[in-house]
């Protein structure tokens, strides 16, 4: 051990109460900065998860059309704008769509969906707005976490059952329907048909649990009226991380509009980073309260180490050796606060998740989501060391510039 | 150890005093040297001047024969660390630390002996004070008279050229005051080391090789 960390350690635990009461603030700043993060972070990934979950990575949905804006110079060169360009609805020839798809060495799975607003009605409740997705289910399930999402019943029964549905929990609680019972899904200008509830699912996004409803893809057209062509075709990818990237090349390649998840769902991506940067400056008052908490016991600690400061100056301990010495003091309570409140964040985050929540907002969950990362960790970390040591620096700095001359004449007199 | 000229004023505005004025002052090995005169008169000024605790305002400093007068904080705290050792009046003990550790203290920080070696002279060190039976005493529990064996023991430490006490006996009682400064003179003088103390008692004064009586900042009746 140096010299001075000796020292340091020493003068630190002769002020035993205020060395305590730093410390526990620095705990407490860490551990609360950690289980916020993970918190804020479980929110937002939980609701990635789910969305990922129903929708896909990538959805490809209507069909870009130039129109005489975009400027083309020959073969390589064409100026194209955003404004000029048209959207045709869905996509009228899935299966080319798909096989172009199939290139894209990041995609995994695609499935062609066919969409439309529809009334449904149960012998509880008439014409309740939902909206109908016909798919293929083995399709369907590779592109989507709607076999991990059933809550009741069975996707074989969907399977073998042709006027099989999936229907969402909150809309099916909205029906009252159960398994097993039947339902009207009834489309403007053609007559209603009698679906049977195969399964219940349960995505954890409220928005889609109460409004829609998965059939067959034949039963589909033939209650929309729709021979051909799908209204989007969802797209699984490897890494959904890269689907703003993939998507780009996809509406380069294929002509289709595509929108990953990150453009799909922008406005709450960005609620949620937001709630995170607010709780987490939050959470930094109590590392910033750690830190004056440090500068109270350094600066008390050079108050009546002020003979000690002379003793070390007269034995040849440098200006830079005072300094450390009050640095490491710092840094001893540092690196015991970064311990335990990394110990305590770790614990916190663990208790919260246990917690009953019971939320029915725009995610359905029953405990906490939380989603611990070890950044949250080094962010807690870097925030104590930097917050503390700039506190610091000023009693140790005030310690090294004290004259010994002038201290131990002030004790002689 | 040699100083010529030595000026010092202390204080601000119309508070400054001239405190030393042109002190000129020899220190050889081997010799123990007392600086007396009323409270006030620049004893301990000169002292600190001497050690390097302080800078004066005119006037030269010679340690081993280098100029350290003007010399920056840095080259003035090595100087400290390897040429001069201090006793304290109020003895200056680190209190949280044992009497072990204080006299390792300045070993440890020149860096000069190995662990081991610095140990083994920190035992001898205080075994000569008589405190071998005391070494992990901390300084809380060390009576006063104690505390000043193990000041001039870490003093020692790193046998510095020059001893610098400030009133050594000054908060002792008759016989531990006997005891220190004999003690003090009589391992500076089987080390070699010049002893520079400041005093008030005459009995002490009495018994050193040179006494230097100072008034309003000067020697006088040399």
């Amino acid at each position: 051990m140096s010299p001075n960390l000796r020292i340091a350690f020493r003068f630190l635990t002769a002020k035993k109460r205020a060395m305590l009461m730093s410390l526990s603030c620095t705990v407490l700043g860490v551990g609360l900065f950690i289980v916020t993060q993970a918190t804020t972070s479980g929110f937002e990934k939980f609701f990635i998860k789910a969305i990922l979950g129903a929708d896909g990575a990538v959805r490809i949905e209507d069909k870009l059309q130039n129109t005489l804006r975009t400027v083309s110079a020959g073969n390589d060169f064409a100026v194209r704008s955003k404004e000029a360009q048209k959207y045709i609805e869905g996509v009228e020839e899935p299966s080319l769509v798909v096989a172009g798809l199939k290139q894209f060495p990041n995609v995994l799975g695609t499935s062609q969906v066919i969409r439309q607003n529809v009334l449904v009605s149960s012998a509880f409740k008439n014409h309740d707005s939902a909206q109908v997705f016909g798919i293929n289910i083995d399709e369907h399930i590779k592109v989507s976490d709607l076999d991990k999402h059933i809550a009741s019943g069975s996707l074989d029964d969907f399977r073998q059952t042709p006027t099989g549905a999936l229907i969402g929990r909150e809309l099916a609680d909205r029906l009252q329907l159960s398994l097993g019972e039947s339902f009207l899904i009834d489309v403007r200008n053609s007559p209603p048909m009698r679906f049977r509830v195969s399964a219940i699912y349960e995505t954890g996004v409220s928005d889609i649990d109460k409004i829609r409803v998965f059939v067959h893809m034949g039963q589909a057209r033939s209650l929309l009226r729709k021979s051909s062509g799908v209204s989007l075709i969802q797209v699984s990818l490897r890494d959904p991380a890269r689907a703003e990237v993939e998507a780009a090349q996809m509406e380069e390649t294929l002509g289709y509009a595509a929108k990953p998840w990150q453009r799909r769902e922008k406005v709450w991506i960005e609620v949620f980073r937001a709630l995170a940067t607010s709780s987490g400056i939050t959470v930094t008052v109590f590392t910033l309260i750690a830190s004056l908490a440090m500068f109270n016991t350094l600066a008390m600690i050079v108050l009546e180490k002020t003979k000690d400061i002379a003793i070390l100056r007269s034995m040849g301990y440098e200006r830079r050796d005072i300094t450390q010495i009050f640095l490491w003091q710092a840094g001893i309570v540092l690196a015991i606060g970064a311990v335990l409140g990394s110990a305590f964040g770790a614990l916190a985050t663990w208790g919260v998740s246990k917690i009953p929540l019971g939320l029915h907002g725009i995610i359905v969950t029953k405990t906490f989501p939380v989603a611990p990362s070890p950044w949250h960790y080094v962010a807690a970390v870097v925030t104590a060391i930097v917050m503390v040591m700039i506190a610091s620096i000023i009693p140790a700095r005030r310690a090294a510039h004290l004259e010994p001359g002038d201290i131990v004449r002030g004790a002689a007199q | 150890m040699r100083c010529a000229g030595l000026q010092r004023y202390l204080g601000h505005d119309e508070g400054r005093v001239h405190v030393l004025k042109g002190v000129s002052f020899e220190a050889e090995r081997g010799q123990v040297y007392a600086i007396v005169g009323p409270s006030g008169c620049g004893k301990s000024t000169l002292l600190y001047l001497l050690g390097l605790l302080d800078q004066p305002d005119a006037g030269t400093i010679e340690i081993n024969g280098q100029r350290m007068s003007n010399s920056d904080d840095a080259a003035r705290t090595a100087a400290r660390g390897a040429h001069i050792g201090f006793v304290f009046q109020f003895h200056f003990l680190m209190l949280e630390f044992t009497a072990l550790e204080n006299v390792l203290m300045p070993m440890r920080k020149l860096g000069r002996l190995t662990p081991a070696q610095m140990e083994t002279r920190a035992h001898a060190l205080l075994e000569s004070v008589g405190l071998g039976a005391k070494t992990h005493r901390l300084g809380t529990q060390l009576s006063g008279g104690e505390q000043q064996r193990v000041a001039i023991a870490r003093a020692l430490a790193n046998e510095p050229t020059i001893l610098l006490a400030d009133e050594p006996t000054g908060n002792l009682d008759v016989k531990n005051s006997a005891m220190v400064f004999d003690l003090l003179t009589r391992l500076a003088k089987d080390h070699g080391q010049a002893v520079v103390l400041v005093t008030h008692n005459p009995e002490i004064a009495a018994r050193c090789d040179v006494t230097r009586p100072m008034r309003d900042g000067v020697f006088i009746g040399t």
